[in-house]
């Protein structure tokens, strides 16, 4: 502190009067509305609020306690995966490996548990590292080569899904797993990741609480600690955040290690939510955990978004799946709904961000 | 509470505080010093045999072409690449940084032309960038936000920069401006030695006159500056050495008293190619060499001042 206030000696043989409020009043307060606008949540947030009001318009089961709960959950299934994925997004990068890798995961926990007659636990951990090994490997390719994101997990989406099918055959000459529901310690982890709770009458999954607590942590983490501010920095301009000391390379690696993580939580959440797992899904999911961060106000580019942009992402895209089932149409539109919603999205974002660096 | 890093290094300019800098012990030893240094990219030799020396409270400009080794030079010292030959000493000690946090831990500190800040961070936040502050216990440790937006409120301020609102991102300010925060942020985080890379390259002629205010600033303040141009009359205002780089060897290096603005702008120009190039245009229809300057008197101011260069090789 005491060379702090050396150093707070003035410079210039006339310094403004240090503390004094006075402001070189060449920008204009811009309005309320604008200034908001320019929240990278803010977008998404009224975009979840038209479509919410839509459907409870268009399709009167949805106002039902119940329905609202299976909304919920199904958007907190996309909306674990989109807080990772969005992470990683404003730190400058993606990740096409994220579908299948959740799969990946459930399928080590499964069988290796199953075919070793071990508890579920064992499985559980080693495909935590299973999980965090694959988003090692995406991130060390990465930095070591300097390939764009995009090549380097394409590559591992291929090696996943291709591993996934032949392994899963391999074992248990089958395209699934067997049913590990009666073995030692599932119960357990089918209370941490699959159980539900009631409020109200209501049967809630215990996913809706985990997506918003791990929101929560990651706003945090994003807005209020170092760690966030390297995530903006590497996403925003990696070679100036690396010329002021930022670890660039740990960030990077990390953040792939984080999409691992969400990979590993939502893979255990569907192992112990329908027993078995199918070796061959997973594929198409990645776009789907993208386009909710970028509904959710997260540049493709990096450097801007929120972690609270991605939760109304995920709950739009959970809210439109059901809602044209409540509203009774045809399932095929769901598509076609979350292009336009997509599109809508980047259009904002551009604009967000042309106004943001205007001088 | 201030992080251990924000502490070491905020307790380096109090040393060159201490010690003024008329006192001859601390002004004769060069703070950086490259001794024959250079360095190749496989088979090619970007720099060679270069004698550069940093005084604490001295501007240190070097000069050259597009192309003549001086962002190789600022990225050896900047410890973003390593030097393939002869010495690099701090504090008359050999050193090889393998990360500019290294060297900013050293209180080496670069300001760079275009990659100084990241555009869509907030100008606090860009301030702080690298050298958080924070409060609080591990799990929980967080940045001290209000604390940090004072801190870099008066520092600006300190440096006769006044911005309305450090909330909004840095992409939004001018360049001159955006510069003038760089400069002021490694000042702060007790940097010993700056460098700037070509700061009034993209500048128009009053914000270079902010810019070179704040080098001189800088150096009052007892920090050895290198500053990185390919303008002349720049240099010449702030500096009190000049080293003129040409293909990567050291054409001239030469005190303030010992060379004119006008040899060191042939000396950057390089006396001899402007002479060829003069005849050359000479043979082309139009253009005018009656007004151009003598091939003799191109050549003969340069020569003298050729003599006290010491890094030819």
């Amino acid at each position: 502190m005491i060379d702090m206030t050396q150093q707070a000696a003035p410079a210039v043989a006339t310094p403004p009067a240090p503390g004094s409020r006075q402001t070189d009043g060449r920008t204009i307060r811009r309005p309320l509305v604008l200034r908001l606008l320019a929240r990278p949540e803010v977008g998404v947030f009224l975009g979840a609020v038209a479509v919410f009001v839509f459907f409870l318009v268009m399709a009167p089961p949805v106002r039902d306690g119940s329905s609202m709960a299976n909304i919920l959950y199904q958007s907190s299934t996309i909306g674990i995966m989109a807080l990772p994925v969005a992470l990683l997004m404003i730190g400058g990068e993606f990740d096409l490996s994220s579908g299948v890798a959740v799969i990946t995961s459930a399928l080590t926990a499964s069988m290796l548990s199953y075919q070793l007659t071990l508890n579920v636990w064992v499985g559980v951990v080693v495909a935590l590292v299973v999980s965090l090994a694959v988003g090692l490997f995406n991130g060390w390719m990465l930095v070591r080569t300097g390939l764009p994101s995009f090549l380097v997990t394409l590559g591992t989406f291929l090696i996943l899904q291709g591993t996934n099918l032949a392994v899963t055959r391999l074992v248990t000459h089958n395209v699934a797993t067997d049913d590990i529901s009666d073995m030692d310690g599932f119960d357990q982890a089918k209370a941490i990741f699959a159980s539900s709770f009631e409020i109200g009458g209501i049967q809630v999954k215990i996913t809706v609480v985990w997506w918003l607590f791990f929101a929560a942590l990651a706003t945090w983490v994003l807005l209020r600690t170092k760690y966030g501010n390297w995530i903006f920095a590497v996403g925003g301009n990696k070679d100036s955040a690396r010329a002021v000391g930022v670890p660039v390379t740990f960030t990077k690696i990390s953040l792939f290690m984080l999409v691992g993580f969400g990979a590993w939580f939502v893979g255990m959440h569907q192992l112990f939510s329908f027993n078995a797992v199918q070796s061959g899904e997973g594929v198409g999911q990645e776009l789907i955990y993208i386009a909710a961060a970028v509904i959710g106000g997260c540049l493709l580019t990096g450097g801007y978004g929120s972690a609270i942009g991605p939760v109304f992402g995920a709950f739009m895209f959970g809210m439109v799946q059901q809602g044209i089932v409540y509203a009774g149409w045809n399932p095929d539109w769901f598509k076609t709904f979350l292009g336009v919603m997509l599109l809508g999205a980047v259009l904002i974002n551009l604009w967000v961000h042309r106004t943001a660096t205007r001088r | 509470m201030t992080t251990d890093n924000t502490a070491a290094r905020g307790a380096a300019p109090k040393d060159a505080k201490d010690a003024p800098k008329d006192t001859p012990p601390t002004a004769d030893r060069p703070v950086v010093e490259l001794r024959g240094a250079g360095k190749s990219y496989g088979n090619i030799r970007a720099l060679h045999g270069v004698d550069l020396a940093v005084h604490p409270g001295k501007v240190t400009c070097v000069l050259g072409d597009n192309g003549a080794g001086k962002s190789t030079l600022i990225k050896i010292i900047s410890g973003l690449h390593q030097h393939t030959e002869g010495e690099f000493l701090v504090d008359g000690e050999p050193v090889r940084f393998t990360t500019p946090r290294e060297a900013l831990d050293r209180g080496i500190a670069t300001v760079y032309q275009d990659l100084a800040t990241v555009p869509l961070m907030p100008v606090w936040r860009n301030f702080f960038l690298g050298s958080e502050m924070t409060k609080g216990p591990w799990p929980f440790r967080r940045l001290d936000i209000a604390r940090m937006k004072r801190t870099a409120d008066e520092e600006l301020r300190n440096m006769g920069i006044v911005l309305d609102d450090l909330e909004q991102p840095i992409g939004t300010l001018s360049g001159g401006q955006r510069q003038c925060v760089a400069i002021a942020r490694a000042v702060y985080f007790g940097a010993r030695v700056l460098i700037l890379d070509e700061p009034t390259a993209a500048l128009g002629v009053k914000q270079s006159g902010v810019v070179l205010k704040y080098i001189a600033a800088a150096r009052d303040r007892g920090l050895g500056v290198i500053f990185i141009t390919h303008n002349p009359h720049h240099a010449y205002m702030v500096g009190d050495h000049f080293s003129v780089l040409r293909l990567g060897t050291l054409e001239l290096s030469a005190a303030r008293d010992e060379v004119t603005l006008e040899e060191l702008t042939n000396h950057m120009a390089g006396g001899a190619e402007l002479a060829a190039l003069k005849h050359e245009l000479s043979q082309v229809r139009g253009v005018d060499v009656e007004e151009l300057p003598d091939a003799e008197d191109l050549t003969a101011s340069a020569a003298p001042a050729a003599a006290p260069s010491e890094g030819k090789s």
